[in-house]
């Protein structure tokens, strides 16, 4: 019940003509010592499709993602990336990690930060090359960030940097986006922003998004399916499907109240076992 | 009241400097290597471990000075030792420094039990401490420049990844960057690089030309390239300036060395602070 089957609409309801695939999880377990963090998982996401992954915290959505991106083994089941095993470093990824005040020890500029997407990882000193640079220009235009690209990044704002790092994930032409909470501490205003400008990269740069998130309603309106992740399982569909009472009650195992107001999504669950109410308090009180 | 002129003064300045040429020749390799690996450490975060580093570095050199056997190896013994043991403890700033508080008195101590058993010129206890550049020798000279070059060739190889995973680390480890690889590369790097300053300005006064230029540097540019320039100019002034500064008054180069860098980081302060306010470059 825990797969891409479990709702009526079966493998991807916004997708009728099969696309690429960008991610695969099949009966993906991943476990530490004796604890299971999920397990039997199956989500496929496909390029130009925006999935969301959402639940908990410590119910294991960020590591999800670095499942795919080789950093921790399946126990069991296979992870691919665009159709071959996933592997450290791939090329087919961009990672857009949260927002965190970058050290303001670092004197880079956000051009530098685009630079080092196409290719920082390699070895040997960097030479000067058009291309690059007119590739990082594009990209840095691309999120509109051109007037603030030669600034310290220390000095930008929360926002201001994740559109640079939405640059430096899109630079490589990666066919799959990993989001590790981009909209973190971000305010409402640049969490649509973002949340917009990375909606447009499955038309720009036809990728597929897989975005953890803690909270639904910024990207409610862009994404095609959810992924929740609690109580070891993982429930995929749309969110018409996933984000009902029944369906999370069941999911946590304990009474889960799903309320939808002014197109928003707010859940609430008994205090125990609380999962958390989407960030639904701070979006109210500035609205 | 001290007498300025005993401070400074060009007494037979011309005549002086054709002696220490050596000095001088040491005094700049150092600056470029200092210079050059200056802007990872900052990036980095490790101005503590490169204190560290250096008390241990002292502690194999004072043991190798009681042993009677050659200071710049033993130098280099203790630096490695405290490289490879900060690599392992790998990038988290705040593990790390408890480790380097716990490793930097011990080495010190042991440092200053073997100065304090050593029989031989005092002059040469002194030196560990606060540096000795005149007394460099064309032995010296050489292991000094080999290690340049060896540690400069290293950094060319590592620089770009290595600096990937020092401001970024979270989509570096992403890109597949072997993060502890580097570190402990790095450390190593660092190692060599600080036991050879220590011959230079001594164990105390490291900090002043690994740490103190680039920090300078990054007051006034954002850009790595300019960063790495500036800090291998600030670096390289400080130290042959230091060295050209004590030969009138024949005093130790290391109180030269620290306030004409420290002199430098406070001219780039309010440069920094001006650009600022300027908005930095073209930020609109």
């Amino acid at each position: 019940m825990s797969d891409d089957n479990a709702g009526p609409a079966g493998a991807g309801p916004l997708d009728p003509s099969p696309r690429p695939e960008a991610a695969r999880l099949a009966g993906a377990s991943v476990t530490f010592g004796d604890r299971v963090l999920w397990h039997d998982v199956d989500l496929t996401v496909h390029q130009g499709e925006f999935v969301a992954v959402l639940g908990p915290n410590g119910a294991g959505k960020t590591t999800m993602l670095r499942v795919l991106l080789g950093q921790i083994p399946l126990s069991s089941g296979v992870a691919t990336i665009a159709g071959h095993p996933v592997t450290k470093g791939s090329a087919e990824i961009g990672y857009v990690p949260q927002q965190r005040a970058m050290d303001a020890l670092a004197p880079i500029r956000g051009r530098d930060l685009v630079t080092m997407g196409v290719d920082g990882h390699h070895w040997g000193p960097r030479w000067p090359s058009h291309s690059r640079s007119q590739k990082v220009r594009r990209a840095i235009a691309e999120v509109g960030a051109t007037s603030y690209a030669d600034a310290p990044i220390s000095q930008l704002s929360g926002g201001e940097q994740q559109r640079l790092r939405i640059a430096q994930a899109l630079v490589s032409q990666p066919g799959l986006l990993l989001c590790d909470e981009p909209l973190l501490s971000l305010d409402i205003r640049h969490q649509n922003a973002v949340s917009q400008l990375i909606d447009q990269s499955r038309w720009t740069h036809n990728v597929g998004i897989l975005f953890v998130t803690h909270e639904i309603n910024p990207v409610l309106p862009y994404i095609d399916r959810v992924a929740y992740v609690a109580g070891g399982r993982v429930l995929v569909g749309t969110p018409d499907e996933v984000m009902r009472s029944e369906t999370l009650s069941d999911l946590y195992g304990s009474p889960v109240q799903v309320f939808r107001h002014n197109g928003r999504i707010i859940v609430l669950a008994d205090e125990e076992r609380a999962p958390h109410s989407h960030g639904e308090h701070q979006a109210t009180t500035r609205d | 009241m001290i007498d300025f002129s005993s401070i400074i003064n060009f007494e037979g300045f011309s005549s002086l400097v054709p002696l220490v040429s050596g000095a001088i020749i040491a005094g700049t390799v150092l600056g470029v290597l200092a210079g050059l690996i200056g802007p990872m450490i900052h990036a980095r975060d490790l101005a503590f471990a490169v204190h560290g580093t250096s008390e241990l570095s002292f502690a194999g050199a004072s043991v190798a000075l009681f042993l009677g056997v050659s200071v710049t190896t033993g130098a280099v013994a203790g630096s490695l030792v405290a490289a490879v043991v900060l690599g392992l403890l790998g990038v988290r700033a705040k593990d790390r420094n408890a480790s380097i508080g716990i490793m930097l008195p011990f080495g010190m101590g042991i440092g200053v039990l073997f100065l304090s058993l050593y029989k031989g010129r005092s002059s040469n206890k002194f030196g560990l401490l606060t540096g000795q550049i005149v007394a460099v020798d064309s032995t010296r000279l050489t292991t000094l420049c080999l290690v340049a070059a060896l540690v400069a060739l290293a950094l060319a190889v590592v620089w770009r990844p290595l600096f990937f995973a020092s401001v970024d680390p979270a989509v570096a480890k992403a890109r597949g960057i072997p993060m502890r690889t580097l570190s402990i590369i790095f450390m190593v790097l660092l190692g060599l690089t600080t036991a050879m300053a220590i011959q230079l300005v001594g164990a105390l006064l490291v900090l002043s030309l690994l740490i103190t230029p680039t920090a300078a540097a990054a007051r006034v540019t954002a850009r790595p390239s300019a960063l790495c320039l500036l800090s291998i100019v600030f670096a390289v002034i400080s130290a042959v300036g230091g060295i050209l500064l004590s030969l009138g008054p024949g005093l130790p180069i290391s109180p030269y060395v620290t306030t004409i860098s420290f002199v430098i980081y406070l001219v780039c302060l309010p440069i920094g602070a001006w650009r600022r306010r300027q908005g930095w470059s073209r930020r609109v």
